[in-house]
């Protein structure tokens, strides 16, 4: 309850942000959300169910184009299209999974890198549909979802507060349930796991579906919010991105990944303004965190002082 | 040109990119096999090293090849020592543990990268040539100086086979790989052997580097495909095994030439990129690796 009630809180405090915050930083914050939805799926895989996945870009960029394509090809709307990314990322991590979950460890990590980087060269060589490098534009009439047009500033953030709210919701139901707690059975030790009965192959598989969604509605939203879809968004980065957010909040921490994607977002926005090399806070902060902090914010938090964060 | 020369021609080119991969792939290999970890940032350390030699050639008065030599002597040494600086300053801390020193060398990848960017600028840049003799086949001319880069290639590797046989030090890192404790308890400093290996892995990559950038242009984010490159040819000779690295190198070097030359490139990556995911999850040993 304390959780629930803790969690409703900061939602409300985001919803505060979202009326009093200026046009720069509102549109920002809409951003923000959508990495923090991408990055909580991450987090379900990687901090929860013990998966270090370097490709979850291929998700987000399938959610991407699974919501861009239909707009392009067949003149869908925003609502529908943000439903056939979602799927598209949710059936595309099935697809990864199926194969790259006979593996784990170091093995796992480099055959999803590779799933991923097969999918980011497909996006390039099929540029007849996808727009090669240079992406596509998603018209203003396909940006309009329940009403809302989401070229305005205003409803675009609290769409994105609404998506956020949903998948941060999801995530806490699915961490305090049962099955919740196999997940981290896997975390912790999969042998064992194995022994009273679980098998891990199906667990990890469902974990990763459901990561996967995030994904893709993360990329579709990312998609339909700022009317673009390019294949940039399906390079090794955007697989590196909800890694960093989930370590530098705290990986297996419910809220960790909105907190290390807006500490990350900030910070390169900040150093983007002094110095053309901000990504270098992308390795800095990759290092400090698995040296010194490799239980992120959240994780220290929780340690300290507030043992009950989910 | 007729279909034969064509060939002849695709296949020349993928022996200097084979070559060059070899030389590649077997430091990231190198480093696999005794370390047992996978160094995301050995393309960031070709690149580095591609940087380092644009830098010293273009600060050694003289005929290019005083510079280029000059970048040949000193650069994989320096690119060698900062990694074994990065080694003993994360690595080791990590206690090597596999999933984190992939975290932190994306991390050292990203900082290589930015550095590079801020010191040397979004600019492809060239470095000349040592030397420009063509060699004039009855169809076409040839350069000259790639063939010298197979040949370097192949003296180097054959250095580092010595060295892993014949040497003292190699008898301490192969006794390292088979056993780092049982190795610890006969009095080798594992700490150091571990340090020299990841040098020198990073070193071989550099050495790639000075000798490639002749051929191509010095870019800050050049060491991508080499990365990927190299994560395929090691894969596919079966991890941590320098004898299939080489067949490997081989095979995806010339492949590709040829691939490249007659289909989209793009094409070419897809398939080895699958392949190799494939060949993890079905033959985790690679396609020449005995049974683990």
């Amino acid at each position: 309850m304390k959780g629930w009630l803790f969690h409703l809180a900061v939602l409300g405090v985001l919803a505060v942000l979202a009326v009093i915050l200026p046009a720069y930083h509102a549109n920002n914050l809409a951003r923000v959300l959508v990495l923090a939805v991408f990055a909580t799926g991450y987090n379900l895989a990687f901090g929860y169910t013990g998966m270090l996945s370097l490709g979850h870009a291929l998700f987000f960029g399938a959610g991407m184009f699974g919501a861009a394509l239909p707009v392009t090809l067949w003149g869908w709307g925003g609502l529908p299209v943000l439903g056939t990314g979602m799927l598209a990322g949710g059936v595309v991590a099935a697809a990864v999974g199926v194969l790259a979950l006979r593996t784990k460890g170091v093995s796992f990590m480099i055959v999803t890198l590779m799933f991923a980087q097969a999918g980011y060269l497909t996006l390039i060589y099929c540029n007849a549909v996808t727009g090669g490098d240079q992406g596509l534009v998603l018209p203003g009439a396909a940006r309009q979802v329940l009403g809302l047009d989401l070229t305005q500033d205003g409803s675009r953030l609290w769409l994105a507060l609404g998506i956020y709210a949903a998948a941060l919701a999801g995530a806490l139901g699915l961490v305090g349930s049962r099955f919740g707690r196999v997940m981290l059975a896997m975390r912790e030790n999969e042998e064992r796991s194995r022994m009273l009965g679980y098998d891990p192959y199906t667990v990890k598989l469902k974990v990763l579906v459901i990561s996967g969604l995030y994904a893709g509605l993360a990329g579709a939203a990312y998609g339909v919010f700022f009317g673009y879809a390019g294949a940039g968004f399906a390079t090794v980065q955007y697989s590196i991105l909800p890694m960093l957010y989930s370590l530098l909040g705290g990986a297996g921490t419910a809220l960790g990944p909105l907190i290390g994607a807006a500490v990350m977002f900030w910070l390169i926005d900040f150093a983007s303004g002094l110095t053309n090399a901000y990504l270098m806070l992308v390795g800095v902060v990759l290092i400090v965190v698995v040296l010194f902090a490799p239980r992120g914010i959240l994780g220290y938090v929780r340690e300290r002082w507030l043992p009950w964060l989910p | 040109m007729s279909f034969g020369p064509f060939l002849l021609l695709a296949l020349m080119e993928g022996l200097v990119s084979a070559a060059v991969l070899a030389l590649m792939a077997s430091g990231l290999s190198l480093v696999f096999g005794v370390m047992r970890v996978v160094n995301v940032a050995h393309g960031a350390f070709f690149m580095t090293g591609a940087v380092l030699a644009w830098f010293v050639a273009g600060h050694v008065p003289g005929p290019p090849v005083v510079g280029w030599l000059v970048a040949l002597i000193i650069v994989p040494p320096l690119v060698g020592l900062l990694a074994a600086a990065v080694d003993v300053l994360v690595l080791k801390r990590l206690e090597y543990e596999p999933e984190a020193v992939i975290v932190a060398t994306i991390g050292l990848l990203y900082i290589l990268e930015q550095v590079a960017l801020l010191s040397f600028g979004p600019d492809a840049r060239p470095v000349a040539a040592p030397f420009s003799l063509r060699l004039q086949l009855p169809w076409f001319g040839y350069s000259g100086y790639k063939l010298f880069v197979v040949a370097a290639a192949g003296a180097v590797l054959l250095a580092v086979w010595l060295v892993m046989t014949r040497t003292r030090f190699g008898l301490v890192m192969r006794a390292t790989q088979v056993d780092r404790v049982t190795a610890r308890a006969f009095g080798i400093n594992v700490d150091r052997v571990y340090a020299g290996t990841f040098g020198l892995g990073a070193a071989l990559a550099a050495v790639a580097a000075v000798l490639v950038v002749p051929t191509t242009q010095v870019h800050y984010l050049m060491g991508g495909d080499p990365l990927l490159l190299s994560f395929i040819t090691v894969i596919i000779g079966g991890l941590g095994s320098l004898r299939g690295t080489l067949v490997a190198a081989l095979i995806i070097g010339l492949s590709d030439g040829v691939i490249s030359m007659f289909w989209a490139p793009t094409l070419s990556k897809i398939i080895a990129t699958l392949l190799v995911a494939l060949v993890l999850v079905f033959r985790p040993q690679g396609l020449f690796g005995a049974k683990a």
